[in-house]
């Protein structure tokens, strides 16, 4: 990650794509959200939902792993230009995540994340706030999840 | 025991799931599958973070607080999912062998205008240690199903 001073608003600093299979989406929910229209075909086809769908937690669990791959292999290709690598995480939280669309067997999820604020910290110095706002849109072009974080980002040593 | 309809849920009802114990291998787990950051998967290496030392991800507490109030009343429910969360906070790290509950507070019911047979239940959540602490707390509205669609209330 780059230094929070030189981040700007508007930048969009991770995209990614992730297919939802039926047996990743089954073996989540067994895990974690073992609600019937997200581990069982029959029982979904007969829920509103019409069919099986991603529990939406795993829609964004999915999201952070991308967000966490797209940061290795940006941090890897700063490294190899012998460029500073800054500290970040954790996050403070997040706030108006929206499921605004099931996640269906098959479903082609494309991720982005864009920058929408950033702020010192007041209670870590050498340290910013990122918020960004992450979207995932289906192979539709139709939104199924947005939300927003916010994360810790170290200040460049000059500006800290 | 009858299914929990939308009916069943007042304002200001508070009850506690849990515990749950949750183990150094299940936070590692986890974060190697979803969030593999050094703070989530390494002592050494989340000592020199902000997070002061091995911490689950935030979202392995949102996972881990929906199971449990799955377990806890709505696989016994007629849920019928959730259109999203307003907010959730993650005040303090879940560290290895933590005996976390969930503490689940109804703040607000009201029936569907748009669908009938539906109703909006919204809950605090909040992920609490031996201490009665909150880790995590979330803000959310689940849709329930009517046992009298229809009906005022």
């Amino acid at each position: 990650m780059k230094y929070f001073d030189d981040l700007r608003r508007g930048d969009v600093i991770m995209t990614g794509r992730h297919t939802f299979n039926a047996d990743e989406i089954k073996a989540f929910a067994t895990r974690f959200d073992p609600q019937l229209f997200h581990v069982d075909e029959d029982a979904a086809a007969q829920s509103h939902f019409g069919a099986l769908c991603a529990s939406g937690w795993q829609t964004a669990a999915v999201w952070m792993r991308l967000f966490i791959d797209h940061l290795r292999d940006e941090t890897d290709a700063m490294r190899a230009r012998g460029e500073p690598i800054a500290a970040s995480g954790p996050a403070l939280g997040i706030r108006d995540l929206k499921w605004l669309k099931p996640v269906y067997v098959g479903d082609v999820i494309d991720y982005k994340s864009e920058i929408t604020e950033l702020r010192v910290s007041n209670s870590r110095p050498g340290f910013g706030l990122m918020t960004i706002l992450s979207t995932g849109v289906n192979q539709n072009g139709v939104p199924a999840i947005s939300f927003l974080s916010t994360t810790f980002v170290e200040r460049r040593p000059d500006q800290a | 025991m009858a299914k929990l309809h939308f009916e069943d849920f007042q304002s200001g009802a508070v009850a506690v799931y849990g515990p749950r114990l949750v183990t150094r291998e299940e936070i590692i787990a986890f974060a190697a599958e979803f969030d593999p950051q050094p703070m989530h998967l390494d002592e050494a290496a989340a000592a020199n973070t902000l997070l002061g030392g091995l911490g689950a991800s935030g979202w392995h507490s949102c996972c881990l607080l929906m199971r449990m109030i799955a377990d806890g009343f709505l696989l016994n429910s007629s849920s019928m999912g959730g259109p999203g969360v307003e907010e959730v906070n993650w005040l303090k790290p879940l560290r290895p062998g933590t005996a976390i509950r969930v503490r689940s507070t109804v703040l607000e019911t009201r029936a569907s205008n748009s669908r009938p047979e539906m109703g909006l239940v919204r809950f605090l959540f909040e992920v609490i240690d031996e201490s009665d602490a909150a880790m995590t707390t979330m803000r959310t509205t689940l849709m329930l199903g009517r046992r009298a669609p229809g009906a005022r209330r």
